[in-house]
């Protein structure tokens, strides 16, 4: 990476006197080797919260959506009390919600520390945080279509995996490459509890150290990772929403 | 007589008020009516009438909340959601916005009651093509809704809903969103979808001009309950209600409003009438609304009246005419009085005067000429009812194309 921003001579830097701002003190034969194990500790971590957070919180979304006053499984108890914890638990800075659950974390995973221990706050926080994301997503979906597949005879959870799922897959495309930057950015506080990961990285090599090259190089990484995501998102979004008209 | 498919037996539905009184509405208000296997049956309400809860509680989406709703001969207004499948793939339903799925090409559309019903993919294919021929869409099988326009929409919607061969069609204001030739072509192919498969089409909508194209029996519904309902020509023939009379005025053109009759004073001299068209005598449960109008011509011959031809229309509801035409008489060529007394005898004739000494508009139509000789008590207070129907409802589409 640090030769791709053409700071390979960090010492020729140094000796000309005056620090270029992005210049590295430290020997890049050691640090790339832990910027390409901390890429794949974030890479871990940010895949398993998607794919278990993400199932997650489809479940618990389309629940709170279908237990809304008027939809397929009106329930207004379940929605109010499902309601009420989605609000309590997303609003909370994820680094203390990571050091608040500990105890819990303890239990379930058996360490406190560790990438794992990391995945596991970050599976809970995502569920949240999807569920709210699809049950916005699915409110806009036009009841008169759900209306149509029950009048045909389809099941309520027929309903949902061929009917309100599909209609609502464009916003939900993009409702997902959203999470993924918000777990990416959780990812990044999984070092405080040394997770490790390309937040720690940054964290203990750049920043702590004095080096920004390093810092700006984890940027850059995540910058990349989120683009490349994104764009992928968009692809498949236009995709389908350009078919709905 | 054919048996009935669905009936209706003191159906009621509350819904729950969100207010704090703790109210409910009652949407739909202890309606009692069967429908006829074959038949096209028009329900015809305002918005808010409840005639799409009344709809929704033949194929069970909405409950009832009491009352009996039978289908097909099972009683279906305590089934279980589950055991509501096999009875909601023998009732189709189409939609006023369609409906369509909007993630899913035309045949997709088509096919997805086939595979709730886990036809073979084969036979799936085979009964979509069928259906796209049958609604005349077979080049836009790989299209999606959006690409379509209203009337295609539509015919994707009629399909669709008769993808898994129904006995009875619901259409909830299937033609409200369409322009009126499009609505013209659905209407068509609804009638085909009766006459050709014999589907029951149970059709609801707000506007009088469909249940004239298509429907044989019609219920007006107002307030959740059903104020007037028969054979599609006596209840346009000889409406009882204000409500069905309103609704007729917006369908049937021929009576001259208030206005258009001075606008006639003022550009003909000579006496003004109007004469009431109906083909056919009406059969009420309160009597007998005689046929009008059907001799007119050879009462003109006859007394050698010259006329003017002034105003007036014809329409047609279930293949027989009614209407009205308004002539001026000049009253030079013949022995006018005697010939509007031959007319009104078998006729009901609104007498507007002469620019000179004109009538009063409410008081001409209200009170029609003759007839008094030879009716029967009964009928003569039901012919005045009706004329005063007549002429209010016909009035106001008079106003309306003015």
């Amino acid at each position: 990476m640090s030769a791709i921003l053409g700071l390979s001579g960090a010492t020729a830097t140094v000796a000309q006197g005056k620090a270029l701002v992005l210049a590295s003190n430290q020997d890049w034969s050691v640090l790339k080797p832990m910027l390409f194990q901390s890429v794949a500790e974030t890479l871990e971590m940010v895949l398993v919260t998607l794919v278990v957070g993400g199932i997650l919180g489809l479940v618990l979304g389309v629940v709170l959506y279908g237990t809304r006053p008027g939809n397929l499984f009106e329930n207004s108890v379940v929605y109010r009390v499902l309601d009420i914890i989605v609000n309590i638990v997303r609003p909370i800075p994820f680094i203390i919600f990571l050091a608040a659950i500990q105890p819990l974390t303890m239990k379930v995973v058996g360490t406190s520390i560790g990438t794992l221990a990391a995945i596991f706050p970050m599976v809970i926080m995502a569920t949240f945080a999807t569920s709210r994301l699809v049950e916005q997503n699915l409110v806009p979906v036009d009841s008169g279509v759900i209306e149509a597949a029950r009048a045909m005879g389809a099941s309520k959870l027929t309903i949902i995996r061929t009917v309100l799922i599909p209609e609502a897959l464009g916003p939900l495309i993009l409702a997902y490459a959203f999470l993924f930057i918000s777990i990416l950015d959780m990812s990044a506080m999984a070092g405080y509890i040394g997770g490790g990961g390309l937040g720690n990285f940054a964290i203990a090599y750049g920043y702590q150290k004095f080096d920004p090259t390093v810092t700006w190089t984890a940027v850059i990484i995540m910058i990349v990772l989120v683009q490349v995501v994104q764009a992928i998102a968009n692809a498949f979004a236009k995709h389908i929403l350009k078919r709905q008209g | 007589m054919a048996t009935p498919i669905i009936e209706l037996d003191h159906v009621v539905k509350e819904f729950k008020s969100r207010s704090a009184e703790g109210r409910g509405v009652r949407a739909v208000d202890d309606v009692t009516l069967s429908i006829e296997e074959g038949d096209v049956y028009g329900i015809i309400g305002y918005s808010g009438a409840g005639k799409s809860t009344l709809v929704r509680m033949i194929n069970a989406l909405e409950r009832p909340s009491g009352g009996i709703v039978t289908v097909m001969g099972e009683r279906i207004e305590g089934l279980p959601e589950s055991k509501l499948r096999p009875l909601r793939q023998k009732i189709g339903m189409i939609f006023q916005q369609f409906n369509l799925f909007s993630t899913k090409t035309v045949a997709q559309n088509i096919a997805y009651p086939l595979q709730l019903d886990h036809w073979r993919k084969d036979y799936q294919a085979k009964r979509v093509d069928q259906l796209l021929k049958f609604v005349g869409l077979e080049d836009h099988a790989d299209k999606y809704p959006s690409q379509l326009s209203g009337g295609q929409k539509q015919r994707v919607g009629i399909a669709r809903a008769l993808a898994t061969n129904p006995k009875i069609l619901l259409a909830d204001e299937a033609t409200s969103a369409l322009d009126p030739e499009t609505t013209g072509e659905v209407l068509d192919l609804l009638r085909q979808v009766n006459e050709e498969l014999g589907v029951t089409i149970v059709l609801i909508t707000h506007q009088m001009s469909v249940v004239q194209q298509i429907a044989k029996h019609v219920a007006v519904m107002s307030a959740g309950r059903v104020v007037e309902s028969g054979d599609a020509y006596s209840v346009f023939a000889a409406p009882r209600q204000e409500v069905t009379k309103r609704f007729i005025a917006t369908a049937i053109s021929g009576l001259p409003g208030a206005d258009r009759v001075a606008k006639l004073h003022q550009q003909w001299d000579d006496r003004i009438v109007t004469v009431l068209i109906r083909q056919k005598d009406v059969a009420r449960e309160d009597g007998q609304v005689p046929s009008s109008g059907q001799n007119i011509s050879s009462l003109i011959a006859q007394h050698g009246v010259s006329t003017n031809l002034l105003y007036g229309g014809i329409d047609t509801v279930s293949g027989t005419a009614i209407g009205a035409m308004t002539y001026e008489l000049d009253s030079s060529s013949g022995d006018v009085d005697a010939f509007l007394a031959d007319l009104a005898r078998d006729s009901d004739v609104f007498d507007f005067g002469t620019a000179a000494s004109p009538v009063d508009y409410d008081e001409a139509v209200t009170t029609p000429m003759g007839r008094k000789g030879n009716a029967n008590k009964g009928a003569d207070t039901n012919v005045k009812s009706n004329d005063d129907a007549a002429a209010t409802a016909v009035g106001k589409a008079g106003e309306e194309r003015q």
